[in-house]
């Protein structure tokens, strides 16, 4: 008792490798996940550019067996969900952000938060080590996708790489369960004196949307992946026709939990979009309350339409209908969100910093994105557009372009309050410029190809879709190339050390975390920050 | 002291939290196993996904309604049967209660047993294909060299003239796929 009451600054600050693999910290877990998700996003994304590289031209070209290319387009996906968005966006900015925003010394349940770290390398280790292993017989690693539908991933793969694959899932599941839960003890139980839900900033209501969300979802993909496991190893048959199962159930449960993933995915990219778009307009976010509750909305709606990822698999008309209403009612509350963020801009003070163009860029990709959802959420639409690339150009301009770009405006906004330096703006600019270029290129021909009839999946395709396939491959090379200026943006703050003020975006930026120093101290707000009345988001 | 107290108040509400928390997950992973039964009802009760019907009497109204039935059979690897429908398709009046039979013959040395899964197509019709007595409600058990026929006993329930969605269905595919039991696979194998 006697040493907790001596709290300073600088007791309880162990150094050397101490300090993070044992951290309880929330600022440096948070710097973890962010490290951790760039290294996974560099392997993520470096798969992508191995795919591009074959799809280039047709004919095998990298790839002498089609077994592999699938392994790549798995891996990606998994890697890139599972390894990078989410540690980025809920681990990372979530654990550094949500108790600055709310006035918390830390995180509810410090050392649980270390544990929810740590899970997430051994479980990337698992899908990494699944590469290496038998799948299906005489070839190596996982083909069946990320969404690894039964039979293919039960009686399709055999070998061991599927069960590593699985127990990746379970253990990366299990890491953002006991976050979720962190986060939502968190932001319930310890927000500063005044702080009341609806005057908490929108990023930390989407972090709280983003962990119920988790909560509700992640529980069913891991019983129905537990579920796989046993029918591959166990000899039940839950998904197994033989035995009186059936795999379309295996759909059921995966989209239960999948629809809701994409969600999970995006939510706490509205949050950083709203932060970043009233701090270079100060303004206040226009519509604070709508804001909020069509976040709320969004998750709530998501949970009830997840079949539209199966409208092939033999749904009645009616069930048709209604997942096709469901779906384009979620148009609704994410329109509210849109015309919000542009509301905010118009008549606002702007001022175009590298984080307000990646957020800029973000509405007007995600907007695209969402349009073609639209489209793709008609029932009678999709039986053509099912498993095309038009699907993969949608959810790569919903994820890739709008989850990703608001991971970077995030990266470039907190850039010099976490580490205490300015980003050079020109490399910042460069870095956005090329990528929004890349990405584009490398997106929108996949509408065209899709449209021509062009599936997914496949590691070659007729002479007749190799130009705008061709396109997409320098596009992706360009974005590879933007990764490249991000890495020597970050090298090149670091070395200039240009030390940043504890507010560098001025009074538009008048959350918290903007009234501590750059970098904050080690433990802040052991006397809690009381909020006025009047205080605005 | 005031701060004591409130932390005291915090931890309390926070382990609170916690429980609940851990409520919502255990409820959701159980929830996702009650799927398999639940799903399997939900299967029987509306014919999604093409599962037909069972009944023990015949229904005592018969439309002018015609009706083609196609027969499939299948066998999954494994199982050594020659498995095919005894005959072509079959017009069938709605509501009148009809026999067909498919063949399997095991050509093997050894006696087999199989069990037969089945639905039909379009999907939506199963809700109104109904089975009286089928060869594949009970497993089949075939002896080395035997040819059998099985028969399936089934009406359309009258009841879909009152389905709009299905007035331009003029013919129902009834498939079975035979699949081994799993004992005698291991036993044929040895």
């Amino acid at each position: 008792m006697a040493g907790q009451a001596a709290h300073g600054e600088h007791e309880d600050h162990p150094t050397g490798w101490r300090r993070y693999v044992y951290s309880t910290n929330h600022k440096d877990i948070g710097t973890m996940y962010l490290i951790f998700a760039i290294v996974a996003g560099i392997v993520g994304g470096a798969l992508s550019v191995g795919m591009r590289m074959e799809l280039q031209e047709p004919g095998m070209q990298i790839f002498s067996n089609p077994h592999t290319f699938n392994v790549f387009t798995t891996a990606h996906g998994l890697i890139m969900i599972f390894f990078m968005v989410m540690p980025a966006m809920i681990g990372g900015y979530g654990n550094w952000f949500v108790p600055l925003m709310i006035g918390a010394p830390d995180m509810a349940f410090p050392r649980m938060n270390n544990i929810s770290f740590w899970l997430l390398p051994s479980a990337f280790a698992l899908l990494i080590l699944s590469l290496f292993f038998e799948g299906p017989a005489g070839n190596y690693g996982v083909g069946g996708g990320w969404t690894v539908y039964a039979p293919l991933s039960t009686s399709g793969q055999p070998g061991p790489a599927m069960d590593f694959a699985i127990l990746a899932l379970h253990i990366a599941g299990a890491s953002s369960i006991l976050g979720a839960i962190n986060f939502i003890t968190t932001i319930l139980n310890m927000r500063a004196p005044g702080m009341t839900l609806h005057k908490m900033p929108l990023f930390v209501w989407s972090v709280l949307v983003t962990a119920f969300l988790l909560l509700l979802s992640l529980p069913v993909l891991a019983g129905g992946i537990t579920m796989l496991l046993t029918d591959r190893n166990f000899g039940t048959s839950f998904f197994d026709p033989a035995g009186g199962g059936d795999p379309i159930l295996f759909q059921h449960l995966f989209w239960f939990f999948g629809h809701p993933e994409v969600y999970i995915l995006i939510l706490p990219g509205f949050g950083i979009v709203s932060q970043v778009i009233s701090t270079f307009s100060r303004k206040p976010v226009f519509g604070y309350l709508g804001m909020a509750y069509a976040m709320v909305a969004i998750g709530v709606v998501g949970f009830v339409v997840w079949a539209h990822h199966m409208y092939t698999v033999g749904l009645d008309v009616d069930t048709q209908a209604y997942f096709v209403a469901a779906t384009m009612v979620i148009a609704v509350p994410t329109g509210v969100k849109i015309f919000s963020w542009i509301a905010t801009m118009w008549g606002g003070s702007l001022e175009f910093r590298a984080p307000m163009l990646f957020a800029i860029g973000f509405i007007f990709l995600f907007t695209l994105g969402g349009v073609t959802g639209v489209v793709l959420s008609n029932a009678g639409v999709d039986r053509s557009y099912h498993d095309t690339y038009y699907v993969v150009a949608h959810f790569h301009y919903v994820l890739s372009l709008g989850a990703v770009f608001a991971i970077f405006s995030a990266w470039y906004y907190w850039f010099p309050k976490m580490f205490g330096y300015m980003y050079s703006e020109t490399i910042a600019k460069v870095h956005f410029w090329m990528m929004f270029i890349g990405v584009n290129m490398l997106f929108m021909p996949m509408h065209f190809l899709g449209r021509a009839g062009m599936p997914r999946r496949y590691v070659d395709y007729p002479e007749a879709f190799a130009g705008w396939n061709m396109v997409a491959s320098y596009g992706s090379y360009l974005s590879a190339f933007s990764v490249f200026i991000f890495l020597g943006c970050v090298a090149h703050a670091f070395a200039k050390k240009e030390k940043a003020s504890a507010n560098p975006w001025g009074e538009g930026a008048n959350t918290l975390e903007w009234t501590l120093s750059s970098p904050p101290p080690f433990h802040q707000f052991s006397d809690l920050p009381r909020i006025e009345e009047d205080a605005s988001h | 002291m005031a701060l004591q107290e409130n932390t005291f108040s915090q931890a309390r509400s926070g382990r609170m939290i916690v429980t609940i928390c851990l409520g919502v997950v255990f409820g959701m992973a159980g929830l996702s196993y009650a799927s398999v039964p639940l799903y399997k009802l939900f299967c029987q009760v509306t014919g999604y996904g093409g599962t037909t019907q069972t009944a023990d009497i015949a229904p005592d109204v018969i439309l002018d309604r015609e009706m083609t039935i196609r027969f499939d059979a299948n066998t999954t690897r494994g199982l050594a049967w020659e498995f095919e429908p005894g005959h072509g398709p079959m017009t069938v009046k709605v509501g009148e209660t009809n026999l067909a039979y498919y063949q399997a013959h095991n050509p093997t040395d050894k006696p087999i047993t199989g069990m037969a899964i089945f639905n039909v197509t379009p999907q939506e019709a199963g809700y109104y294909f109904t089975k009286i007595e089928c060869f594949c409600f009970t497993e089949q058990t075939l002896a080395p060299g035997e040819t059998v026929d099985m028969p399936v006993s089934f009406f359309i329930d009258p009841e879909i003239a009152e389905e709009p969605n299905l007035d331009s269905v003029k013919t129902i595919t009834l498939s079975y796929t035979f699949y081994p039991k799993e004992h005698t696979v291991a036993s044929a194998g040895n």
